[in-house]
Parts: structure tokens; sequence; C-alpha cells
């Protein structure tokens, strides 16, 4: 155990009991409406807009998110913020105005079946258990770093910690299924911004606010070898790789984060898109990923600022502020939050800021066995082993009890997963290299089937295997200087260095990106068309009609939500520039 | 999906907003527990925070509750 000097009170420990009384509580009430596969599944397509777009948001606001990117701040400052800004806003609206009219109007019930339909089985088959593997492995993942916080930090039982936090969101994703993880994040999101935001309040104030905070990081920057404003800065000095602590370029993280990552992950992840999916109606749908986009923008404040304070409070001695070291004597830079909440929240706060932690764990995790059951039921249960019979009220009892099993069955395997990581540390930084191949080349083939309608299927399947392959291949010839194990690349050959990691995985990106959009380009033009305009109605931009928003008010229309999100994005980007 | 999601949200919030500014109240003064948050009774400020959002979501929980049954 890291000794970091923890102690609970009864208050402490009484606010995180209430806490999980309301999230078994809500599984517990929306019991009664688990009636069928759909209900369980889709949360019945029943969502309003701000409940589903706050979950949308909810979902990526992970404990790992939180951790990291705190830690981020620390270690590059208000660089970090490019993947809440760039790397996150131009892909949550082009989402929103272009690709939700097609996943929810086509009536796909995941996006491998949004594939299936759009293309054909072996394509669909491909993502769909690539996706329910990475997805059960990450809920693992999630898992395991949650077992080890509470050992480290708080002394738990290792193993108690991992089957109690498994038990209690088995519990609730088995009651209620999607709405229940939908909204459980709800309350989630909420609990995630209160519980933190006393330490940005206590560090602004203990610092003297922004600008106190400024004068006292420029010399801590300077010394680091870099211009004194570097920290507080985003895009100002990105226009060589060297001037900034990231190590990349503002094309690179443009192309890379702004465009192939940023859009491969929120414009195809369906552990995402299954929010927006669950929505009551089609503006509804549109709607989902926009509002969620207005805290989207926001969240950098409470969790990169306080994490930007740290930095200055390691440097200043009066302040008794050091993060534990790990055994090279390096900071272990994602136990930042950790530390900041003991630095300055007494017993009471500091109750509710460990419970929006554990709430941000079991959000990641909830939702990655709501996705799972999902993609396994609908996309290989029903796919290939028990088609439907035509019965559609036995199928629909049938499925919700594979559904249900799938949960049990996810939660499982999850826990068996966090195992599997606790034997091999670098199973995470692996993941993490896996799913940033995965979802580039899956990116280029969605989005050339809805705004080409010559994109074929033999096209599709073969350009999300060669994208694969090129970052596979890309990813063994090169290696972020300083790597110590063939997990992080090199392991072809050692042919080019990249400063950092962060760089090689943007490049990694963009080359599988590329790839596959030119061998899906390519093989389309080959090959024959086999779907008929009128199959691909609905599912393919040109042969679609026009959503027309006449009975909306004008609030309440996407392309308002969207000129605002963007706006405010803009505005937010020109302040930190 | 049957239930209205401000009413768990708002009841938990108040909940937990007179748990935290009850223990705020009961503390005030207590140097030794405030010496990290500066000084300021943050339990007091966020429990009253709490207690507002609590109810701001309750009373538009009943709002569109009532708008419901019309």
């Amino acid at each position: 155990m890291i000794d970091t000097g923890f102690v609970l009170s009864w208050i402490d420990y009484t606010i995180m009991i209430v806490y999980f009384v309301f999230v078994l509580g809500i599984g517990w009430a929306l019991k009664r409406y688990m009636k069928d596969a759909s209900a369980f599944l889709e949360a019945g397509r029943s969502m309003p807009a701000w409940v589903a777009g706050l979950a949308f948001i909810s979902t990526n606001l992970g404990a790992l998110e939180v951790m990291g990117m705190t830690g981020s701040g620390a270690k590059y400052g208000m660089l970090t913020t490019h993947f809440y800004w760039v790397g996150a806003i131009p892909a949550m609206v082009f989402l929103a105005l272009f690709m939700m009219p097609f996943y929810y109007g086509s009536k796909a019930r995941s996006v491998p079946e949004y594939l299936k339909l759009r293309y054909d089985e072996k394509t669909r088959g491909l993502n769909a258990i690539l996706f329910a593997l990475m997805t059960i492995l990450a809920s693992g993942i999630s898992m395991y770093a949650l077992a080890i916080l509470m050992e480290k930090v708080l002394g738990w039982n290792f193993h108690l910690s991992l089957v109690l936090s498994a038990a209690i969101v088995l519990a609730y994703t088995y009651l209620g299924g999607l709405s229940s993880a939908i909204y459980n994040e709800v309350l989630q999101f909420f609990i995630i911004v209160i519980g933190l935001l006393p330490i940005v309040i206590l560090s602004m104030r203990d610092l003297g606010g922004w600008q106190g905070l400024q004068d006292q990081l420029a010399p801590i920057i300077s010394e680091k070898g870099y211009a004194a404003d570097t920290w507080t800065t985003t895009w100002k000095y990105t226009g060589t790789a060297k001037a900034n602590p990231m190590g990349v370029e503002w094309y690179g993280i443009f192309a890379g984060l702004g465009f192939v990552l940023s859009f491969g992950y929120w414009c195809t992840n369906f552990l995402i898109v299954q929010r927006a999916m669950s929505a009551e109606s089609s503006t509804a749908a549109r709607n989902t990923p926009l509002i969620g986009a207005l805290p989207k923008m926001f969240i950098p404040f409470l969790i990169i600022v306080p994490g930007i304070a740290a930095l200055v409070l390691m440097n200043t001695p009066g302040k008794g502020f050091s993060l534990p070291l790990n055994e090279a004597g390096q900071p272990i830079w994602d136990y930042t939050i950790i530390m900041l909440l003991k630095q300055y929240l007494p017993a009471g706060v500091l109750g509710l800021g460990i419970t929006a932690l554990l709430a941000s764990f079991m959000s990641g995790m909830a939702g990655n066995v709501s996705a799972f059951n999902t993609v396994w039921t609908y996309d290989i249960y029903q796919s290939y082993i028990r088609p439907a019979t035509g019965n559609k009220e036995a199928d629909e009892k049938h499925y919700l009890k594979i559904g249900r099993l799938a949960t049990i069955f996810g939660v499982v395997v999850s826990i068996a997963a966090a195992y599997l990581a606790s034997l091999f540390g670098n199973i995470m930084d692996f993941l993490q290299t896996i799913f940033s191949m995965i979802n580039a080349p899956l990116f280029a083939v969605i989005f050339l089937g809805m705004f080409w309608k010559r994109t074929t299927g033999h096209a599709a399947f073969t350009g999300l295997l060669a994208g694969f392959v090129i970052a596979l291949i890309h990813h063994g010839i090169t290696f972020p200087e300083g790597a110590d194990t063939l997990v992080k690349g090199g392991w072809i050959c050692k042919c080019h260095a990249y400063p950092v990691e962060m760089a090689q995985n943007f490049w990694t990106a963009i080359f599988a990106f590329a790839t596959s959009a030119i061998v899906t380009v390519g093989l389309s033009l080959a090959t024959k068309q086999k779907k008929s305009d009128e199959e691909l109605k609905g599912l393919v931009y040109s042969l679609t009609p026009r959503m027309v928003e006449t009975n909306v008010p004008w609030y309440k229309r996407s392309s308002t939500l969207a000129i605002l999100v963007l706006a405010i994005g803009t505005i937010l980007t020109i302040l930190f520039w | 999906m049957g239930i209205d999601i401000k009413f768990p949200i708002g009841l938990m919030f108040t909940i937990l907003g007179l748990l935290l500014a009850g223990f705020g109240l009961v503390t005030n003064g207590d140097a030794a527990l405030y010496s990290r948050s500066l000084n300021i009774n943050i339990n007091l400020w966020s429990g009253c925070g709490m207690l507002l959002f609590g109810l701001i979501m309750l009373f538009f929980s009943r709002r569109s509750g009532k708008s419901k049954t019309q």
C-alpha cells in the first residue's frame, strides 16, 4: 500500500452509502418495465434528449479518464484540452448532424447492425466480435484499476473491492438494463461534477486564481526548458514538436486527434453511440451529442486545471504536496487527483470526492457491460446462434433472457479480465493501442458507407482489415523514445522514433485511416455494388430524404444547438490560444 | 421508460445536502478539520449548494409530473 495518509470517517462512509442506495434503487424501480428485449437492451428508445446527452458524456467520463486527464494536466498543462475541444467537439457535432439520422433512422439496434444493413454479414461479424471482446476487456481493466486504487489509497482489500463493485454494477444493469445504466450515468455525471468542484475552488483560491497560477507556474515551466506560458496555452507552442511537452505539431494534433482519433471514437464507438440511439425521437437522437458537448467543453476546468495547480503545489515546498513515486522514482501522475482530494478536502466533502471517483469507475463499467450485452444478443447470438423465429412476442422474451444472461456473463468475464490485468501490468497500454487500431479504419468504412453509395461490402471488409494491418505494421516499426517494452512498439524493427507515445498513437491512427479509406475506395470501384438504391435508402446520405425540423421550436433544433456548441468552442479556443 | 430521473436526483442531493450542511454546522469553527480547506467551512458551503440543486430538481420533477397528468 502506498501510504497516502487517507483516513475516512463515518460521515464519508454515510455519503457513500446514500449514493449506492440510490444507484441500486434506480435499478430496482426500473425492474418492472423490463418486459422485452427492446426495453432491456435499447431502453425502449424512450430517453429525453437531456438524459441521453448527459449519459453520452458520462460514459466517457470514466475514472481512468478523470485520473489520467488530471495527470495530463500536470504533465502537459492546457495542451490537454485538445482532447476536449478540437479532439471532441467537431466530431460530436458531425455525429449529431450528419450521422445520427442514419444510425437512428435506419432502425439499426447497434453499430454492427448498421454495418450489416449497409454492407453485409461478414463486415458486421468482424466488427461485432472485435467490439464484444474489446469492451469486456476494457470493463475488466477499469475494474482492476478501481480495486487497485481502493487498495492503495484506502487500504481496502483488493478482492473484496473487485467483487463488491462488480456486484453493484451487475445488480443495477441486470435489473434495469440500458435504462438503468443511462439513468445512473446521469446521476454519476452530477455527483462527479459536484464532488470535484470543491478542489477546483479551493486550489484556485489557494494559488490566487488563474492569474496567480500563471505567475507561479512561469518559473517552474522555464526551468523545464519551455516558454513560461506553455502550460497555460493550447495552440501557441504547437509550431514545432519540440516547443511543447506533448511533442506534436499543430497538424499532427489537427489530423491525428482532431480528425482521425476523435471521429473514430465519437462517431463509431457503439458504447457512445448507443446513448444517442436510445433517444425518444430522431430530433432527440440528433440533439444528444450536442447536449453532451455543452458540459464536455467545460470539463477541462474541472479536471485539467486542478492538475496544473498540482504541478505548482509540487514545486512549492511550503504546501506539503507530493505525488507518490513508482519503482523508478518517477511521480505516478495518475494519482494527481487523489492527492488533491487529500490536500484540500476535510471529512465530509472528502467522502463526496471519493464517491465521485467510485461513481466514475462504475459508470465506465456499466457502460461497457450494457453495450456488450446488446452486441452479444443482437449481433452474435441472434445472427449466428439462434435467429428470430418470427413469433415476435416469444422472441422478445427469449432475447430478454439472453440479454440478462449476457449481463451476468459480461460481469464475470470482466472479473477474469481484471485478474488478467493484475498479472500483466502492460495490458492497459496494449488495449488502448489495439483500440486506436480498430477505431480509425472503422470510421473510414462507416464514413464512406454513409456518404458514398458506391461503397461495397467486400471493399468495406477488406478496408477494415487493411487499416488494422497497416496500424499493426506502423506500430511494429516505430517506437516512442525511451520505450522499455515491445508493447509500446518497435517489435519488428526500431526504424523510426517518435518523441512521445502520443505522437506515435496519432500517426498510427492517421496511417490506419488513410490506408483503410484508399483500399475501400479502390475496391469499391473494382467490385460490383450488390445493394440496390432502394435497399440503401435511409442508410446513405444521397438516397435519404432530408430531415426537416419544422414542427420543432427553433431553440430545440439541432442546427441551433450545433451553432451554439461551435461558437462556445471557438471562444474557448481563442481565450486559451 | 417509466421513471422521471429528476426525482431520484433531486431527492439524493437534498438528502446529501442536508447531511453535509448539518455536519458543517456541527463542526463549524473546528480549526483542525478545516485547516486543509484554507479555513473555509467547505462542508457547509457544498452542503447548501447541493441542497439548493436537489430542491431545484425536485421542483422541476413535480412540475413535469403535474403537466403530464393534466
